[in-house]
């Protein structure tokens, strides 16, 4: 056996030209996929990225491993196709807002509650940008579009809450164009054995730009994000000196600034990403009234559902014995006739 | 003591002796089915040939004595050559009013009906729209009627039991097997071994069924049955030497598409979401994880074949199987593998439609789904399987043919064919051909779109091998490297050899068979799928009267025999007989060129002998 090589961003990246619009976040979100597959130390052959349909699901011909570029909405159950037959495959999802959540809903949740050991990405541009400019499933409330002119009058869904409500057991959030936060978020979701689903806050610059600036902007972002890390108090602003308090009362947070009120880091909430329970609340946090909170929301692990089938095939093969088809024929009644 | 009540005279008291058409009915709770079966395998073992029509209500449970809840299990066995479940009854056996109203129609005038009188309740004869008793109000003068206390008597023989009067009760239908099985001399102990096997738990259980069955038996052999019924004699049946069972064809397609994998010598992957009357190949195949077949109940129909899909892409043979509606749902996910070009195998076990239509009952309504039903220029073999035993030949052909042409193949079966059974030479797997597919693993010169020159199957590369990193999708590809490619003269070419593949496959496929008869003639009966047994009968019958008449049945319906067109030329005239509006002649008529007759029947029943052969007269000037 040769020592593998070592593999680099590039021997992950294929010829094709890339043809997402300039300065969409899918840029961002490419690269950082590709600098970190050598680091995961994962070999090209073992590698297969699924994708269904819309600007997202192009992913897989840029990257240089096994790819299959599906159908709308489809790719959960595509990819759990692929885990059924083999399970050693190291499978990734690409998906987005529409493709994931609206067509693809039901394969979404799914894939979820069987837990299909998978790294899911999920694009939310909080548009259609592939069929121009539609509004979503994630579009905030009053979304102008083609298709809702006077705004869209549907509530949005969201993306982790859905995630967390279908039996997800890995749930996090990151921004498309904060490598720094995705690469090390990537690689664990990439550690977790089970679905791993991961929303990205992603920008599309045609349809619906900068409808995440708010996270983006240095000059805002320390407000509005609540950076999540496992153990460590809920806290935010520019000096971390604002957090999060429960009130038990009432089962919801209160955003409190240290030092006033007699407020001490004692009285923050301290994130247990084991908890179910506040991993819905983290997810359900909006601004203004809240930071939005990114990183691992939930992560618990437990068997995956192809993991339980094989072990099920093995106790019966166990049992059964070398299995000839020729005897399974003659089971039963049969009878002679001369 | 019982009391027989009314045996009218009957100058000739024993039906043909060569064949008996028995017809079991009941509630859908009575356990009619599972008397058939029992009754099935005795008669197997008694050396007759047979087939079988297990006709079963929607409902699970419907109220009883319902008319809506009458289930049937039908049986024809005899000493020639046996291919339908019969036309008309010889014996019907009714548990009920109900069953008594919707099944009298089809017994023979003269024939013989055995009744439960006890579940001739007032409340039970209103309920099946009598207003008066017909055991008691002469309407049934034209039959020949043996009206027994059944429930009372099978109270009493499993009195020692102790069951509950629900449990005891339910013995109904063993009592009544056992004098069945009196009357056409069956023997009781397969019957009695299964409801020990059934009942190893449950011992009392399975002490009284049998005592039931025995008592109905002595019942009838004490001579508590007044002359005029006596022990039917049918001949033993002269058939192919050979080790038999029974199958039923979803039995025989599960183990068909298991031979496939292990001929084709791939792991399979099936899956599945449950539908009737297509459930049952996903039943069987999931009680033998021993084999090399993963099977997955997926969310939707939908997601069974994307899963199915998913698993040829990584190097399996990905099954999926369903009836009409699901296919419909499926037929997004079948152009994408056409458009891949991947392996995949599609099961349709249809039934009467539009919409959930008799879900229960047969027909062959999705030929032009088939054939025609996805969207864009995606042409794919369909095959039709023809008797329960072929099922297994044809699941095995459509191994053969998606990974021979890294294909979807459409597999048409039906409600009948996947419950009805038949006897069946059980085959031996080393008499079949191997073709075991060879994946490629070679980086030399590897681009996705590499094709065999002979068949032009895309090459199948799966994930995992190093050096064949690829990407496949359904956006339209280069047909030299496989890259997206929009380009116009490109994506002709690709449409264009897609369809040569498919076209070209009637180069490895074998000729059309005459199946009886000669190859030209006055008239050809042409049928495909589970009409085989009927035209059969109904050729065979015809000819042995004199008529010139051929049959040809149809495995391949897409693409055709090669020989099939010059075939039809040499018949003068051509009945197309298809359980639907007429679909088979329509695509016939369109590619041969040829004018046809055609013969349609849409009741969710199976065609009767007689309607065929009348058909044949007619198109004869035969009287």
């Amino acid at each position: 056996m040769n020592a593998p090589e070592k593999l680099t961003l590039k021997d992950f990246a294929t010829d094709q030209e890339v043809r997402w619009c300039p300065g969409c976040g899918d840029y961002a979100i490419l690269k950082c996929v590709q600098r970190l597959m050598p680091e995961l130390g994962v070999t090209r052959e073992n590698t297969v990225f699924v994708s269904g349909i819309g600007c997202s699901s192009r992913f897989p011909y840029y990257m240089n491993t096994y790819g299959f570029h599906t159908i709308h909405g489809r790719a959960p159950a595509i990819a759990t196709g692929v885990k059924l037959a083999n399970p050693e495959l190291d499978v990734w999802l690409v998906t987005g807002d529409g493709d994931g959540l609206s067509i693809g809903g039901n394969h979404m949740l799914h894939v979820l509650r069987r837990n299909i050991d998978l790294q899911i990405l999920l694009f939310n541009n909080e548009i259609y940008g592939l069929t121009k400019g539609q509004y979503s499933p994630t579009s905030q409330l009053g979304t102008r579009s083609p298709s809702t002119p006077d705004g869209s009058v549907d509530m949005p869904l969201n993306p982790c809450s859905f995630a967390l409500g279908s039996g997800a057991r890995f749930v996090a959030r990151t921004i498309d164009t904060d490598t720094k936060h995705m690469t090390p978020l990537l690689r664990r979701a990439h550690e977790h054995k089970g679905a791993s689903f991961i929303e990205i806050y992603q920008n599309c610059p045609v349809y619906n730009d900068g409808i995440f600036d708010y996270v983006k902007d240095k000059k805002t972002a320390a407000e509005t994000r609540l950076v999540v890390e496992h153990g460590k108090p809920l806290l935010f602003g520019a000096d971390r000196q604002k957090g999060l308090r429960l009130n038990a009362q009432t089962l919801s947070f209160e955003v409190v600034t240290l030092g006033e009120d007699g407020v001490t880091e004692g009285d923050i909430m301290v994130h247990d990403e084991t908890n179910k329970s506040l991993a819905q609340m983290l997810a359900e946090l909006k601004t203004p009234d809240y930071p939005e909170a990114i990183g691992v929301l939930y992560c618990r692990p437990e068997q995956s559902y192809v993991d339980s089938v094989y072990q099920q095939i093995g106790t019966v093969r166990a049992k059964k014995g070398i299995a000839d088809l020729n005897l399974l024929l003659r089971e039963g009644h049969t009878w002679q006739v001369e | 003591m019982s009391v027989v009540e009314s045996i009218p005279v009957r100058e000739d008291p024993t039906p043909s002796s060569s064949s008996a058409v028995v017809r079991f009915a009941g509630d859908s709770g009575d356990g009619m089915q599972l008397t058939g079966s029992n009754f099935t395998q005795a008669t197997a073992l008694y050396g007759n040939d047979l087939a079988t029509f297990p006709d079963f209500p929607a409902e699970i449970r419907a109220p009883a004595g319902a008319t809506f809840g009458v289930s049937a299990f039908q049986i024809y066995f005899g000493a020639d050559e046996v291919t339908t479940a019969g036309d008309d009854l010889d014996v019907l056996v009714v548990m009920n009013p109900a069953a008594l109203i919707t099944n009298l129609k089809d017994l023979l005038e003269g024939g013989l009906i055995i009744a439960d009188k006890d579940a001739f309740t007032n409340r039970n004869l209103a309920r099946a729209g009598y207003t008066t008793n017909p055991l008691e109000d002469g309407s049934l003068d034209a039959y020949r009627l043996i009206s027994i206390d059944i429930t009372k008597q099978v109270i009493a023989s499993v009195e020692p039991f102790g069951l509950s009067h629900k449990f005891a009760v339910r013995c109904k239908n063993m009592w009544t097997l056992g004098l069945v099985m009196w009357l056409f001399d069956r023997d009781k102990q397969t019957t009695i071994d299964n409801l020990n096997a059934k009942f190893a738990v449950k011992q009392d259980i399975a002490k009284a069924n049998i005592a039931a069955l025995n008592a109905g038996n002595s019942f009838a052999e004490t001579a508590e049955l007044p002359s005029g019924i006596e022990v039917y004699k049918i001949q033993k049946a002269d058939v192919l030497p050979g080790l038999y069972r029974n199958t039923t064809g979803s039995e025989a397609m599960a183990l068909g598409l298991i031979a496939g994998g292990q001929l084709a010598n791939i792991p399979l992957t099936f899956a599945s979401y449950p539908i009737t009357p297509a459930s049952s190949l996903l039943h069987t195949l999931s009680a033998h994880k021993e084999f090399d077949v993963v099977t997955f109940q997926a969310e939707d129909e939908i997601a069974a074949v994307c899963a199915a899909i998913g698993a040829s892409f990584a190097g399996s043979l990905g099954i999926t199987s369903s009836s009409g509606p699901g296919i419909s749902l499926k037929g997004e996910a079948i152009s994408l593998a056409c458009a891949t070009e991947l392996p995949l195998v599609v099961v349709n076990t249809q039934r009467g439609g539009p919409s959930t239509g008799l879900p229960t009952k047969t027909e062959q309504s999705d030929l032009y789904q088939a054939l025609y039903g996805r969207h864009a220029d995606t042409t794919l073999p369909v095959l039709a399987s023809s008797t329960p035993g072929d099922c297994f030949d044809v699941a095995i052909e459509a191994v053969r043919l998606a990974t021979k042409f890294s294909t979807p193949v459409l597999l048409l079966s039906d409600g009948y064919l996947a419950n009805a059974s038949e006897p069946w030479i059980i085959p031996d797997l080393n008499d079949y051909q191997d073709f075991h597919v060879v994946h490629e693993t070679n980086p030399e010169g590897f681009t996705p779109a590499n094709r065999d020159e002979d068949t032009l199957a895309r090459v199948w590369a799966k994930p995992g091998t190093p050096g064949l990193e690829h990407r496949i999708g359904g956006i339209e590809k280069d047909f030299e490297t496989g890259d997206i490619s929009y380009d116009s003269d490109n994506h002709q070419k690709m449409t264009a050899v897609r369809k040569a593949k498919i076209d070209g496959i009637d180069r490895f496929i074998p000729e059309q068979a005459v199946s009886q008869g000669g190859t030209q003639g006055e008239l050809v009966v042409v049928g495909w799928g589970s009409t085989f047994g009927a035209i059969h009968q109904a050729v065979k019958q015809c000819r042995a009267s004199g008529s010139d008449v051929s049959h040809i049945h149809i495995r391949y319906l897409l693409p055709f025999p090669a020989n099939l067109g010059e075939l039809l030329e040499g018949y003068k005239k051509v009945l197309v007989t298809e359980m639907n509006t007429g679909q088979l002649v329509e695509v016939l008529k369109s590619k041969f060129l040829i004018e046809m007759q055609q013969l349609n029947k849409t009741s969710g029943q199976p065609f009767k002998i007689r309607e065929i052969m009348d058909a044949i007269h007619s198109l004869l000037g035969e009287d």
